[in-house]
C-alpha cells in the first residue's frame, strides 16, 4: 500500500478513537466537554514516560489511559456544578492547565523540545516495525474500541447517558443519581482518549506540547460536529471527511505556507456548511445545546 | 405513607413563595392543591420533589425526613410527580422512558452492557394500555401531540415505583375528552389505593375527584378541609375574587 495512504489511514484509525471517545460525552450526555485533547496528551505523555522507564508497552497502554481517566473523573468532579457554556470555559482552562505543564514541567517532558525516540509497540517478542504492521494493530484496537462505545451507548445506561443530556432534573426526579452517570462517562470518554493518545505517539515516536493545543480541539470537534450529536456512525464517517478533505489540497499547486492555513479555511467552510444547512450533523440524533 | 409539611418558607429575593406553609396528605386519598396564580402550589411541589431547597420548616415522608436530602433520593424514597410543563427525554422513545422510569435505581455500566435486554415490554404496554396511550413504542417523544406527550408524562409517573403521586395540572390545556380520561385514570389509581397529590385549577375536575382540598394563597394554607366545605369557605371565595 502506498505509504500516504498507509499514514492517513493510521490517523484516522486514532482520530477516530478521539472523535468517538468525545462524541460519548458531548453528543450522548451532553457534557460541553472542550477539554478532551488534554487527555489525548496526558495519555501520549504517560505511556512515552513509562515505555521510557521499561515498563513494557501493553502495560503502559493501558496505564495511559487509566490515568487520563483519574485526570477525567478530577475534571468532571471539579466542574460537577457547571453546566453549558461555563463548562466548555471550564474545560477549555483544564485544556490549557494541561499544556502549560506540558510545556513547563520541563524535567518531566522536556517542554518544547519534546520527547523522540519514542519505542514502536511490542508484545509478546514481536515489535511492530513497519506501517502496514502499525495500520493492522491500529485498525484492530479501533474496531475494539468502538465496538466497546457502541455496547455502552445501546445499554440501557447508554439510555440514561442520552436523557441526562435531554433533561438532567427531568432525570433525578426519576431517582437516578446523574452526577454518578456523568462521573463514569468522563472515566471512560477520557480512557479511550488516553488510549488515542498514546496510539499516536508510539506511531510518530516522538512527542511535544505542541500536538496537544486549541487548533487540535477544533478539529476533533469539528469531526463530531460533522458527523453528528450522538451518532458513532457519523463520526465515524465525519473523521475519514475531516481527515480526508484537506488532503486534496495537496494535489492544488499551493506553497506550503499556504497550505497550512488553508487546511484550516477548508475545516472553517466544512463547519459553517453542516451548521447552516445540517445542524445536526450528517448524521445526528440529537441538536448540540 | 403519610407527607408531612411543617413551616416550611421559601423565598426568591423578595417574594415569599412559601410562608409558613404547612399541611398533611394522607395515605389512600386523593388530595388536591387548590389557590389563585402564584399562591405557591408549583414551588410546593418543587420543594416536596427537592428541586429547590427550604429557607427553614420541615419535610416528612412516612417516617423518614427528606427536608435535607437530595432529589434523586427523594425519588428513590417512592415520590413520583408530574410537570406543569411536561418534561421528556426528546430524543428518547416512549418504550425508553418507560424503562428508565420503572427501574428506581441507576444501571450499573458493566450489567447493562454485557446482559441481554430486560424484557419489560409487557409491563411497558400494561403501563400505556392504563393511560391509553396507543402509539408505537418506538414513537419519539418529539413526535407526539401535546396530549399524548401530557398522558406519557403520567405515564412515566405511574410507572416509576412510588408510594405518593404528584400531578401538577394533570389537565392543563388539554381537551374535555382526554380530561375525562385523565380524570379516570386517576379514580382507576385511587382504587388500587393510591396516594395522589393533585395541583388544578378546573375545579369541576377537583370537586369531582379529590376527598381532601387544601387552599393556597400566597404562600399559606388559608383552608382545607371537604370538597363541599371549600365551596362554601369565604375566606376561600376572598382570595379567588379578591375580595
Amino acid at each position: 500500500m502506498n505509504p500516504y495512504i498507509t499514514n492517513l489511514l493510521i490517523l484516522i484509525a486514532i482520530y477516530i478513537i478521539l472523535a468517538v471517545s468525545l462524541n460519548l460525552a458531548l453528543g450522548y450526555t451532553g457534557l460541553l466537554n472542550l477539554g478532551h485533547i488534554a487527555f489525548f496528551g496526558i495519555g501520549a505523555y504517560a505511556s512515552t514516560l513509562l515505555t521510557q522507564a521499561g515498563v513494557p508497552f501493553i502495560a503502559s497502554f493501558i496505564i495511559a489511559g487509566a490515568i487520563s481517566s483519574i485526570f477525567g473523573f478530577l475534571l468532571v468532579y471539579a466542574t460537577k456544578k457547571l453546566r453549558g457554556d461555563y463548562l466548555a470555559l471550564a474545560t477549555l482552562g483544564f485544556n490549557f492547565v494541561i499544556y502549560s505543564l506540558m510545556l513547563n514541567w520541563k524535567s518531566l517532558t522536556r517542554g518544547a523540545a519534546g520527547i523522540p525516540g519514542i519505542v514502536k509497540p511490542s508484545f509478546f517478542g514481536f515489535t511492530i516495525q513497519s506501517n502496514i504492521s502499525y495500520l493492522i494493530f491500529v485498525s484492530v484496537i479501533c474496531i475494539f474500541c468502538i465496538y466497546l462505545m457502541y455496547l455502552i451507548v445501546r445499554s440501557p445506561f447508554g439510555r440514561l447517558m442520552q436523557a441526562t443530556r435531554d433533561d438532567e432534573f427531568g432525570l433525578r426526579v426519576l431517582g437516578k443519581n446523574t452526577s454518578v452517570i456523568k462521573y463514569k462517562v468522563m472515566i471512560i470518554s477520557s480512557f479511550f482518549a488516553g488510549i488515542a493518545g498514546s496510539l499516536f505517539v508510539h506511531y510518530i515516536t516522538y512527542v511535544q506540547p505542541n500536538y496537544f493545543t486549541l487548533t487540535e480541539i477544533i478539529l476533533v470537534l469539528t469531526i463530531v460536529i460533522v458527523g453528528g450529536i450522538a451518532s458513532l456512525k457519523g463520526t465515524i464517517i465525519g473523521t475519514f471527511v475531516i481527515v480526508l478533505v484537506p488532503e486534496l489540497l495537496r494535489f492544488l499547486p499551493l506553497g506550503s505556507s499556504v497550505l497550512g492555513p488553508a487546511r484550516q479555511i477548508v475545516y472553517a467552510l466544512i463547519l459553517l456548511g453542516i451548521l447552516l444547512y445540517r445542524p445536526r450533523g450528517l448524521f445526528g440524533r440529537a441538536d448540540l445545546q | 405513607m403519610n407527607l408531612d409539611v411543617s413551616n416550611v418558607k421559601k423565598s426568591f429575593g423578595g417574594v415569599k413563595a412559601l410562608d409558613k406553609c404547612s399541611l398533611s396528605v394522607e395515605q389512600g386519598k386523593i388530595t388536591a392543591i387548590i389557590g389563585p396564580n402564584g399562591s405557591g402550589k408549583t414551588t410546593l411541589f418543587n420543594v416536596i420533589s427537592r428541586l429547590l431547597p427550604v429557607d427553614t420548616g420541615k419535610l416528612v415522608f412516612g417516617t423518614e425526613e427528606i427536608t435535607l436530602l437530595d432529589d434523586y433520593q427523594v425519588s428513590r424514597l417512592g415520590i413520583s410527580r408530574t410537570f406543569q410543563d411536561v418534561r421528556l427525554f426528546e430524543n428518547l422513545t416512549i418504550r425508553d422512558h418507560i424503562e428508565i422510569a420503572l427501574l428506581n435505581t441507576d444501571e450499573s455500566l458493566l450489567k447493562s452492557m454485557f446482559r441481554p435486554q430486560r424484557v419489560v415490554v409487557k409491563r411497558v404496554k400494561e403501563i400505556l394500555s392504563l393511560v391509553g396511550l396507543n402509539k408505537p413504542l418506538s414513537t419519539f417523544a418529539t413526535d407526539l401531540s401535546y396530549g399524548q406527550r401530557k398522558l406519557l408524562d403520567l405515564a412515566i409517573a405511574i410507572a416509576k415505583p412510588h408510594s405518593l403521586l404528584m400531578l401538577d395540572e394533570p389537565v392543563a390545556g388539554v381537551n374535555p375528552v382526554l380530561r375525562e380520561r385523565i380524570k379516570e385514570i386517576i379514580k382507576t389509581l385511587h382504587k388500587r389505593g393510591e396516594t395522589i397529590l393533585v395541583i388544578e385549577h378546573d375545579m369541576n375536575f377537583v370537586m369531582d375527584l379529590a376527598q381532601h382540598i387544601i387552599v393556597m394563597d400566597a404562600g399559606s394554607v388559608i383552608a382545607q378541609g371537604k370538597p363541599r366545605d371549600i365551596q362554601n369557605n369565604k375566606q376561600v371565595l376572598d382570595a379567588y375574587l379578591g375580595e
